[in-house]
């Protein structure tokens, strides 16, 4: 047991006594993505005392705060030194926390040109089903000292354990660049969007929908200029296009407005998927958002098909569960991990799986 | 010396053999498994001579249901199992267990499938890393992880090690650049991590996998991701007068917001060594010598050299030289990839460590390791991937005097131990394996290691898949006698076992 401050011991405390009760905790931060994964069941257990940036190193990429860190705090942070969080994690409102960002494992529009946030975790404090404080990786760039726990939480919907304190690797962010927008069909679009990948072409984020192709480029001015783009399209204004992206990152473009919406994640090269009812295409064709009226088990069926899975993003009716089913030897091992953190299961309890 | 499978008496020995020997012969033709001692002795170490231990056999399976086989019949017989690729790894990952069998995946060396339009490469695991480069180069895509051994290093033993090479800070590690690994767990079960697509449903256990140095389950397909190739990559070699300036500018190029393709550091004396070697034209001068790497279109590559010069000549570069070609871009380079080799000409053999540190913290480290220098009688010279702090002192030692091995252990556990008090990690690329297991007593608590060894339970109960690597027993670390040191406090006051 090593347990630093007050904070962390009440937590460490809470934690042992619904250990040896075997009652359920709801670990929650700021509560934006409590939409997300199966209903959560439990007693609240907040961890918006463990707060504040313990350090900050903008010349080694590496910042490091507590989990009950505002995301907005963060970024406002790294923004003050010209530098981001570059996966743009979605934030779904104004008091999400770094612990539940982490958790939730949400990546946005930039994600095919950089990356998940996993890549960007470097190390975690946690404290696991005991209460014991574990910290797993560290505040450097490659690291491969033992298992990499702090990986495996992001994403983890809090099962494993509490996350106390998260060391990212941040990058400069890049200002400028140009938003265009073209009319044109899905499949004439993912061609495009894979030839400019392919080609290096500096696009940072892209987004189908209705017919109209919109694309983010940044980086290399002399190549964002260059860039041959088809006919007939139109530039939007530096405001307008940070304000759209944020929207399509944050769920207020129009699209995303009602329920349930389903997240198709699927080979980029996966043909256009016919279900009745419309899509929103990010990542090159990799994240397809599908809002219409085909049934869980038809969406599953189209994205495992292609390699890919679907999850019930935001709906009322999660009977079907929110995440798709995993293989029996996937799921055993799930068990014996979940197991191994949480012995007694007082950790979001069903939030990624019933069996979990 | 830290051989975790010594100590099996010689007829109990030869009796297993002839059990294992006799079970694997169901199952694999007889081509495929070797266990006299004069086939077996090619499979003794890895790239980590210092330690060596004869397998009790050898298999080469030569399909994927082999594979499967073979661990189902390991497991029914309790019988260790320690997969292996090209054997180039540097800490002991893939050293034999004396009653287990060696799994050569060597002969799995298919190209499955090129993708020029998702940019994939679908490889078996016994491909060579720079054979997937030179497959995808017609569509002009390569694959990004390049360490020093990608010659002959396979994408299987990448993946066991995550391994890294002088790219990282820019295009990351092999976890980065892998989507889907597939295989076998530990008795033989096929399963698979991570998909072709962006993320994969449940926990993502990728990472879990990737770096696992063989000890949670056996990858024998993989996915990597493909880029496409830069137009242009140019180099910039500057001297410094102290490494600390050296530091210090590398520090200044991040914060003007440059991510350099490549920044790569060499000490005075590994500069000698290798200018002796490959003939570059460094400049034998400088206390330190900076490659500083831009990579993109020709555009941006020029305007980003000039931006870096600047900082570089601001913070205090004597000289600076920019590759004109191709030619001389690769020469710039051929020394700091040659750095091993070249150390293997100034003395019978060299430790190579591998920690990582807080860049800021260079200076006072190599200060650390020049004390040492004269503590533990032994020479050391430096090579650092400066971007991201992965330092690899090399230890210069004579292996045929048993007391100069002694003090290069001792002196390459000081560094870790330093690199651990300065925030650092004991492994930055090469693994653990057996080589760091007492340092890992050091960075990790023993709730830390207990619970990785819980990981390690749940993927294996039996505890077959490469036993006694990576994670050290608690027991071992009490008998090791050092104490976990998180942040300069002396935790566990309640642990009676220190």
């Amino acid at each position: 047991m090593n347990v630093g401050d007050a904070g962390l011991r009440r937590v460490s405390e809470r934690i042992r006594e619904a250990s040896a009760a075997r009652t359920a905790l709801e670990v929650r931060g700021g509560g934006t993505k409590r939409f997300y994964g199966n209903p959560p069941r439990g007693e609240p257990l907040d961890t918006r005392d463990l707060t504040g940036i313990t350090s900050y190193e903008p010349t080694e990429l590496v910042i490091t705060a507590r989990a009950g860190t505002p995301l907005s705090e963060l970024e406002e942070v790294l923004a003050a030194r010209g530098q981001c969080l570059p996966f743009e994690p979605p934030r779904f409102g104004d008091s999400g926390t770094v612990g539940g960002m982490v958790a939730a494992g949400l990546s946005g529009p930039a994600r095919a040109a950089v990356g998940p946030l996993r890549d960007f975790v470097l190390g975690v404090s946690m404290l696991n089903g005991s209460g014991d404080l574990l910290t797993f990786g560290g505040q450097v760039m490659k690291n491969v000292a033992g298992y990499d726990v702090s990986r495996v939480l992001a994403g983890s919907l809090g099962i494993l354990g509490v996350i106390s304190d998260v060391s990212l690797k941040v990058m400069p962010a890049q200002l400028g660049g140009r938003t265009l927008c073209f009319e044109c069909d899905e499949t004439t679009a993912m061609r495009l969007l894979q030839r400019w990948a392919a080609s290096g072409a500096p696009v940072t984020a892209s987004c189908w929908y209705a017919g109209r192709l919109t694309v983010r480029l940044a980086g290399d001015e002399p190549a964002v200029s260059r860039l041959q783009t088809p006919a007939g399209g139109h530039e939007l204004p530096a405001d307008e296009a940070l304000r759209w992206w944020a929207d399509l990152r944050d769920h207020r473009h129009e699209f995303f407005s009602g329920e349930p919406l389903w997240r198709l994640a699927v080979p980029e090269t996966s043909p256009p998927l016919a279900l009745a009812g419309v899509q929103l295409i990010e990542w090159n064709g990799a994240q397809r958002w599908y809002r219409g009226s085909a049934s869980a088990a038809a969406l599953r069926q189209a994205a495992h098909s292609v390699g890919g899975h679907a999850t019930l993003f935001r709906g009322v009716d999660k009977s079907a569960g929110a995440f798709a089913p995993l293989s029996r030897a996937s799921l055993e091992l799930h068990r014996r991990l979940k197991q191994c953190f949480d012995p007694n299961c007082v950790f979001n309890p069903g939030r990624l799986y019933a069996e979990l | 010396m830290l051989d975790p499978t010594q100590g099996a008496d010689l007829a109990a020995r030869a009796d297993r053999q002839a059990e294992v020997v006799s079970a694997l012969s169901k199952i694999l033709p007889s081509h495929c498994i070797t266990y006299r001692s004069e086939d077996t002795r090619a499979y003794e170490c890895d790239g980590l001579t210092a330690y060596r231990q004869q397998p009790l056999v050898v298999v080469l399976p030569e399909t994927s249901a082999q594979v499967g086989a073979v661990l189902k019949v390991c497991h029914s017989l309790n019988v260790p199992v320690v997969a292996r690729g090209a054997g180039t790894g540097l800490s002991g990952g893939a050293l034999p267990h004396a009653l287990g069998v060696t799994l050569s995946m060597a002969k799995f060396n298919r190209i499955l499938e090129i993708d020029p339009i998702a940019r994939t490469a679908t490889v078996q695991c016994g491909v060579r890393n720079i054979a997937i480069s030179e497959a995808a180069a017609p569509f002009g895509l390569y694959y990004a992880p390049d360490p020093s051994s990608q010659i002959a290093c396979t994408i299987g033993g990448n993946v066991a090690e995550n391994s890294g090479g002088v790219h990282c800070l820019k295009y990351g590690l092999t976890l980065h650049n892998v989507l889907r690994a597939s295989g076998f767990t530990a008795d033989g079960e096929p399963i698979e991590f991570g998909s072709a697509g962006p993320d994969a449903a449940g926990l993502d256990l990728l990472p879990l996998i990737v770096g696992s140095e063989g000890m949670l389950a056996v990858t024998f397909e993989v996915t990597v991701r493909l880029l496409p190739r830069p137009e242009l990559a140019r180099c910039i070699m500057a001297s410094f007068a102290t490494v600390e300036a050296a530091g210090e500018a590398v520090a200044a190029v991040i914060a003007v917001g440059i991510i350099p393709a490549g920044l790569e550091l060499m000490d005075k004396r590994m500069t000698a060594a290798v200018e002796d070697f490959v003939h570059a034209g460094y400049d034998l001068d400088a206390a330190a010598i900076l490659l500083c790497e831009s990579d993109g279109t020709a555009d941006a590559v020029e305007a980003e050299i000039a931006r870096t010069i600047g900082v570089l000549e601001a913070n205090g570069a004597t000289r600076i030289e920019i590759s004109r070609d191709e030619a001389q871009r690769l020469r710039f380079w051929s020394g700091r990839k040659n750095a091993f080799p070249a150390s293997g000409r100034l003395s019978p053999d060299y430790m190579c460590m591998d920690s990582t540190i807080p860049r800021k913290r260079l200076a006072e480290m190599l200060r650390a390791i020049e004390g040492m220098e004269e503590k533990y009688g032994l020479q050391c010279v430096n090579v650092f991937h400066a971007g991201d702090g992965n330092l690899h002192p090399l230890i210069l030692f004579d292996a045929n005097d048993p007391d100069q091995l002694h003090r290069c252990e001792l002196f390459g556990a000081a560094i870790l131990e330093a690199s651990i008090a300065v925030g650092g990690t004991v492994t930055g690329e090469h693994g653990v394996g057996v080589e760091k297991l007492n340092s890992m007593c050091v960075q990790f608590s023993p709730g830390e290691l207990k619970q990785m060894l819980a990981v390690k339970h749940a993927f294996d109960p039996a505890g077959l898949l490469n036993p006694g690597k990576v994670i050290p027993t608690l027991a071992r670390c009490a008998e090791y006698g050092r104490m976990h040191v998180h942040h300069g406090a002396l935790p566990f006051p309640d642990l009676s076992r220190f």
